[in-house]
């Protein structure tokens, strides 16, 4: 079987983050990128698993410029065959558009990805690019089992969980439980660095979208610790600057 | 107290950009290591070293992420890679440990090195993959009880007998020795001459004794080596290297390794006082806001940056064949040093905290009193410098 796993770049969970050109852009100053811990703890793994117990091959993509191929080495060191970066960037539309338009000439049985980016957490790309392809989409994968070409997936629903098939190809976002981290070794970087990494000019396509602007949360409220004894304070603090009763 | 599971909060701090001096692997292979200690090492580190016990399990673990001869070429059980990752790797596991560090750096830099290096064609064959994969454990015999600083006057001898020589002595201080497979063992030939050997563990006349007692790199495992009338075969002797030119390239490399791996200790302790200085509260605001704790965390950051730029700068010239011992006597005297400061400075800021195994602090401290004297000691490496700017020779 192919797999296409979609990888993503993202700041770093530590991260400090800030904003530029009045809010409009992420200020990415000092920052520290890794590869979006949902697209390579779990989307990546299973599909390098699937391919280690049946055969096959595991091709990465990602939409975005050089400064992104720290993180596909990454993937290739952790056991990807070849990736391909197209060389745009661009909306989440835009983003699914040049990821379809790769995988429509190239048969992928399963088109991985994380179930969203830790960075804009929009869970958008994997189901336009089922949209656009004409392909099932499954998101929030626990669990993906494969009989054949028939897959058993898992779902995390509101108080249980759900349990789908489907069958190839099709597209899935993968969810915290699908597989586990897998640790880089020497050996796997070193491969890495002989592995395919193809890069391709993107297609023209018009982002749909315009971030007006991005704003933090306003910062925590102080902690105030009332005495037990002292409930009289506390309704009154809950009455009049909580303002909850 | 109970010894710390907290999970390691460790975070990157890059001041001067120095990340943008690395390639893409250099930063591959370090977050990778990084991951690997905070999974491996950093839950177990402090029980096994208040326990003063080696975690000899993680022998394969470090064979398997690649931390044994990063700098080998891959035929021969390394990794293929350049002076720079063997660098960042050594760092992230001293970060860890000193003496997870130690584990690895005797495996690769004075088990696995001398042996790619000085050794036959059948020797690598035999040894170094098995050595590479965490099968065999190597340790390093040069210093002995009468003689550390001043090798050269080693009385560990052999002698020729046949098709074999016969080797008798003792050795000092030996990291690994008690759980050895193997030792690379260096002694004089009957004309006086330093050989270097490799002597298996399960020959006879061959014992390690455990030495116990250390308050420092409690978590690495340190011996003696005795030899009675150990038969040597003369196939397990290097064939060509005669001299302490042959294990001083080894430390060389070693020492290049410890001054990348003091940085990763260094950082682990500013690191850790970082987080306390914004968390912890006195006068009613955080320590961190006082101008005497933001001169201990300016000054060590400082300290920090300037100690990765060396090492940075070490690396480049090691990659062109460059590096000199001197300049690596520097790097390892500078960068070590530095350590030693920062984690006593961090040791004051977490307070009566900072005397506990909550916190990493007091375990780095005490394992860069070993790291301050081995491989040559602070003021060995001092007159090494002095020497090179003199001319002139202070230990004669
Ligand atoms: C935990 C641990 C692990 C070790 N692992 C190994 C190992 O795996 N293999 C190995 O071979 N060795 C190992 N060593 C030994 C280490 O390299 C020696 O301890 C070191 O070289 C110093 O030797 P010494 O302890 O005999 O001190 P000495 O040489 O006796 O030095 C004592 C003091 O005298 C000073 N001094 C000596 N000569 C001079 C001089 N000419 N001028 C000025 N000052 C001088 C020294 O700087 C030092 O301060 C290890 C040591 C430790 C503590």
């Amino acid at each position: 079987m192919k797999y296409l796993v979609c990888v993503n770049k993202t700041p770093d969970t530590t991260a400090k983050i800030s904003f530029k050109n009045d809010g409009k852009e992420f200020d990415d100053s000092g920052v520290q990128y890794i590869m979006n811990p949902y697209d390579e703890w779990y989307a990546l793994v299973r599909a390098l698993e699937l391919k280690e117990a049946n055969g096959g091959e595991v091709v990465l993509i990602n939409v975005g410029g050089p400064e992104n191929d720290t993180v596909i080495r990454k993937g290739l060191a952790i056991g990807g065959d070849k990736a391909v970066r197209i060389n745009g960037s661009g909306d989440s539309f835009y983003v699914a558009s040049q990821i379809a338009n790769y995988a429509k000439d190239n048969n992928f049985d399963i088109i991985f990805a994380g179930k969203e980016s830790i960075d804009y957490n929009g869970s958008e790309v994997p189901a336009m690019v089922a949209e656009l392809l004409d392909l099932p989409f499954i998101s929030y994968g626990i669990k993906l089992e494969m009989e054949g070409e028939t897959a058993t997936v898992t779902r995390d629903v509101e108080g249980g969980v759900e349990i789908a098939e489907v069958n190839t190809p099709f597209v899935i976002s993968a969810a915290k439980g699908m597989a586990e981290q897998r640790i880089p070794n020497m050996r796997g970087i070193m491969m890495a660095k002989k592995k395919p990494l193809d890069v391709v000019e993107p297609t023209s396509v018009e982002a749909r979208v315009e971030i007006s602007s991005f704003e933090l949360p306003p910062p925590k409220a102080e902690v105030k610790l009332v005495d037990p004894e002292n409930m009289d304070e506390l309704v009154r603090l809950l009455h009049e600057e909580a303002k909850v009763i | 107290m109970n010894h710390s599971v907290k999970t390691d909060q460790y975070t990157h701090h890059d001041h001067y950009g120095v990340d943008e001096l690395l390639d893409s692997d250099h930063l591959l292979a370090r977050d990778a290591v990084r991951a690997w200690v905070k999974q491996e090492v950093s839950p177990i580190i402090e029980s096994y070293a208040e326990k003063g016990e080696c975690p000899t399990h993680l022998f394969k673990g470090l064979a398997e992420i690649g931390a044994f001869g990063p700098s080998l070429p891959t035929e021969y059980g390394g990794g293929g890679m350049d002076e720079i990752a063997y660098g960042v790797i050594m760092q992230e596991l001293e970060r860890g440990d000193s003496g997870i560090r130690s584990m690895a750096s005797v495996q690769g830099s004075l088990v696995m090195y001398p042996i790619f290096r000085y050794g036959s064609e059948a020797q690598k064959k035999k040894y170094l993959p098995k050595l590479g994969s965490g099968e065999f454990i190597g340790c390093f015999g040069l210093t002995e009880p009468d003689h550390g600083s001043n090798p050269g006057g080693m009385t560990t001898n052999i002698k020729d007998d046949g098709d074999a020589y016969i080797l008798n002595g003792a050795k000092m201080w030996i990291t690994n020795s008690p759980v050895a497979d193997l030792a690379v063992v260096w002694a004089k030939d009957e004309e006086g001459a330093i050989r270097g050997m490799v002597v298996e563990s399960d020959s006879k006349g061959f014992s390690a004794p455990e030495i116990h007692g250390k308050w420092s790199l409690r978590a690495s495992i340190t011996g003696e080596l005795v030899f009675e009338d150990v038969r040597v075969p003369k196939e397990n002797v290097f064939p060509e290297i005669k001299g302490l030119k042959g294990p001083l390239s080894c430390l060389s490399k070693a020492r290049y390794g410890i001054a990348w791996g003091a940085v990763g200790a260094a950082l682990d302790c500013y690191d850790s006082a970082l987080r306390y200085s914004l968390e912890r509260e006195q006068f009613g605001k955080p320590i961190g806001q006082f101008q005497l704790t933001q001169k201990k965390l300016a000054e060590m950051i400082t300290e920090i940056t300037k100690a990765q730029l060396l090492v940075w700068r070490l690396g480049t010239l090691a990659n062109k064949g460059k590096a000199t011992p001197a300049q690596i006597s520097m790097a390892k005297r500078n960068n070590v040093h530095m350590a030693l400061e920062v984690a006593r400075e961090a040791r004051q800021i977490h307070g009566g905290m900072g005397i506990t195994n909550e916190y990493p602090i007091m375990r780095h401290m005490m394992n860069l009193e070993t790291v301050l004297t081995y491989e040559g000691t602070h003021d060995i490496h001092l007159l090494i410098t002095g020497m090179e700017v003199t001319g002139l020779n202070a230990f004669k």
